[in-house]
Order: structure tokens, then C-alpha cells, then sequence
């Protein structure tokens, strides 16, 4: 109950691109057509989910102990940026069909802001599921980083699909491509509020 | 001098990170909540960008090109890290607002973006005034949004009301208003882009 709870607001009610603003150049960058958005939807998915129970544990067995915790931004980028590379090579050698369609999205992730967001939220904040209020275990960081992530893939998929009609439409001069796109976006945000207060 | 002049305007209007470039786009949406936000916001990254740009650009002579975006990377994350701890010190409230914002910095694309193009390649007072320059036009951009919609929003400016409460539309201070504003200001620069040419 309590992770189904994790993912619900993670997804729908706290989604990371609609109310927590992580992750946006991408979400502009990757959802011209489906497939790209799905595409970095899915190499979403695997790198947060990989580093957010890298970086807990690096966090609660090596900078804990050592009272290293003011170091946590460094060492977490650090972590993110060699997690991304090491998960390049041994995809290309055991999945080069999976390799090939994420590929070009796999160093992008490194300089995704919702990767060492995730990272730096679950080990700082503390959160309510469950009536008291405490931080998240190891368990709990993974379903979270798994909600943010699947929230991440579905708002980019639905994006790419409003932004696919768009494509055939004839709006303003001045409106064409960033703009036209900041504010469906906008209108998306709106409909995502609706949520608020189902959790 | 000229030349000089040029690498710190440029950053300002004609080059503007979030207006035409549409670099940095996350803390623009999120911490354009009031004025003081959006500002605070900008003048930390500024920092950061000013102080990373002159040191890569001192390094740039023994950092192997092959690892240079991960020594990047670490140059960054030291500064944001100093600003983190000042911020927590002395302006705590700013500090809590920001929250999550701040050690983002790190992932903010304007700064490696700047390092990269321009501090790696470029002697030192040059990258300090492209850094300077940069930061100031993101801190521009970063206050004008934070205006818009902290006017809009909830009818102040800097904190200074000026509208009574019955006249605020309070989305403009709730997610969608960031991504509404900022569509329609980006529009509005391209329009005057288009005018000019």
C-alpha cells in the first residue's frame, strides 16, 4: 500500500516535469516524434532507477560514516557521470539492438537534472508516506526514482503526441516551435493539477 | 577593448542563455516564482559560472582533452558546493526556497555549455567577462519572468504590492503559469528578433 502510494504521487500528483520542473531540456529536446520520446523515455527509466540505488548506498554506508554528506553533489555527479559511461559499454557488448535505440540518449542523461535531482532528494528530504514523517529507505528511494521515472517517460510521450499535431498546424510567426510548445506544455501543467489531493 | 566589450555584452541580449539560446530551462521555470527568487536564483548561478570559467580556462593547459567534460564536471560541482554552504549560512530563507535548485546548478547546461565553448579555449580576463556576461543576461531573464509573474500572480513587485488581492490569477505563481509565461515572453523576443533583421 505504501508503494503504491509512492508511485501515484510520484507520477501523477508531484510529476516530475509538470510540478517539479526537473528534466525540462530534454522534455523539450526529445519529443518531436514518438519513437525519440520513447526512446529517451526508457533509458530514463534504467539510469534513474540505477543511480538513485547507487548513490543511497554510496550515501548511507560511505559518506554517512565518514561525516562526508557536504560532499554529496560532487560525489553524486561523479557517481551519475560514470554510472552513465559504464552502462554505455557493457550495453553496446551484451544488447546492441537495445544499445542502438538508446544509444544517442545515454550521455545526454548525464546532464538530465531529474537524474541527480532524485539522487539528492531521496537522501535529503524527509517524507510523509505512511502517517510519520522519515527519510526513505533503500526499498522506498527505488520505488520513488521508479515513479519519477515512469512519470517522466509518460508525460514525454504524451507531449510528443500533442507536439506531433502541432507540427501540422499553422500558429502565429512568432508562436512556431519553443513557444507554441512552452505553452501546451502549460495547458498540460493544468490539467495535471487536477490531481492534486488524490494522495 | 572593443573585442572585450563585445565578449561581455553579448551574453546580455543578443546571446541571452534562457531568451534565445533556451539554455538552463529548469531553474528558469521553477524559481521565477517572485522577483527575489528569480534574481537570487541568477546572481548564485552567476557566481558559479564567473568562478568556473576563470579556473577551467587557468587548467585549461593540463586537462587531458579526452577526460575534459569530467574534470569540467568537478570544477563546477567544488563552486556550487561553496555557494551551497554560504547561501545555508547567510541567507538561509533564500536557501530553503531555492532548495534543490541550488546543488543543480552542477546540471545547469548554461555553465558547461560556457566552459566548453568558451573557457577551454580562451585566455583568463576574456572568460571571466564571457562568464560575467552570461550570468548577468541568465540573472535578467530570471528577474524579468520572476516579475511577470510574481505581478501577475500575486500582485507585488520585489515584494512592493501594488494590486489588491481580488485582482491576482493565482496560476501564475503555480506550475503552469512558469510554462505559459515563458512562452509567450520567448515569443515576443522572437518577434522583436524578426523586426530587427
Amino acid at each position: 500500500m505504501k508503494y503504491l502510494i509512492i508511485i501515484l504521487s510520484t507520477i501523477l500528483v508531484n510529476n516530475v516535469i509538470f510540478s517539479q520542473f526537473l528534466g525540462i531540456c530534454p522534455f523539450l529536446g526529445t519529443s518531436k516524434k514518438t519513437s525519440t520520446a520513447l526512446g529517451m523515455g526508457a533509458a530514463v527509466i534504467f539510469v534513474l532507477t540505477m543511480a538513485t540505488l547507487v548513490t543511497w548506498l554510496t550515501n548511507q554506508y560511505i559518506l554517512i560514516p565518514l561525516k562526508l554528506t557536504f560532499l554529496q553533489t560532487i560525489a553524486f555527479i561523479l557517481i551519475i557521470a560514470a554510472l552513465v559511461q559504464m552502462v554505455e559499454i557493457i550495453l553496446k557488448k551484451i544488447s546492441p539492438s537495445l544499445y542502438t535505440a538508446l544509444g544517442v540518449f545515454l550521455p545526454l542523461i548525464t546532464t538530465n537534472c531529474a537524474v541527480l535531482g532524485v539522487s539528492l532528494t531521496v537522501v535529503t528530504k524527509e517524507f510523509n508516506y505512511g502517517g510519520v514523517a522519515h527519510m526513505l529507505s533503500l526499498g522506498e528511494s527505488i520505488v520513488y526514482a521508479v515513479g519519477i521515472a515512469l512519470g517522466f517517460a509518460m508525460a514525454l510521450v504524451i507531449f510528443a503526441g500533442i507536439r506531433e499535431h502541432i507540427d501540422l498546424m499553422e500558429p502565429p510567426k512568432g508562436m512556431k516551435g519553443t513557444p507554441i510548445a512552452l505553452i501546451t506544455a502549460g495547458i498540460l501543467a493544468l490539467a495535471f493539477m487536477g490531481f492534486t489531493g488524490i494522495v | 577593448m572593443s573585442n572585450n566589450l563585445q565578449t561581455f555584452t553579448k551574453g546580455l541580449i543578443k546571446e541571452n542563455p534562457i531568451l534565445v539560446l533556451l539554455l538552463g530551462c529548469c531553474p528558469t521555470l521553477a524559481t521565477t516564482t517572485s522577483a527575489i527568487n528569480g534574481m537570487s536564483m541568477g546572481l548564485a548561478t552567476t557566481f558559479v559560472l564567473v568562478l568556473s570559467n576563470i579556473f577551467i580556462s587557468l587548467l585549461k593547459g593540463f586537462i587531458p582533452d579526452k577526460v575534459r567534460i569530467p574534470c569540467f564536471i568537478v570544477v563546477i560541482a567544488s563552486f556550487v558546493t561553496v555557494v551551497q554552504l554560504v547561501m545555508q549560512a547567510y541567507v538561509p530563507d533564500i536557501y530553503e526556497t531555492l532548495g534543490l535548485f541550488i546543488p543543480l546548478i552542477v546540471v545547469n547546461c548554461i555553465v558547461l555549455g560556457r566552459a566548453e565553448a568558451f573557457a577551454s579555449k580562451n585566455p583568463v580576463f576574456p572568460s571571466l567577462l564571457d562568464g560575467l556576461g552570461m550570468g548577468l543576461g541568465f540573472t535578467l531573464a530570471l528577474t524579468l519572468l520572476g516579475c511577470i509573474r510574481e505581478f501577475l500572480g500575486s500582485g507585488s513587485i520585489f515584494g512592493l504590492t501594488i494590486l489588491p488581492e481580488t485582482a491576482n490569477i493565482l496560476v501564475f505563481i503555480l506550475p503552469p503559469g512558469a510554462f505559459i509565461c515563458l512562452g509567450f515572453v520567448i515569443a515576443i523576443v522572437n518577434k522583436l528578433k524578426k523586426e530587427n533583421h
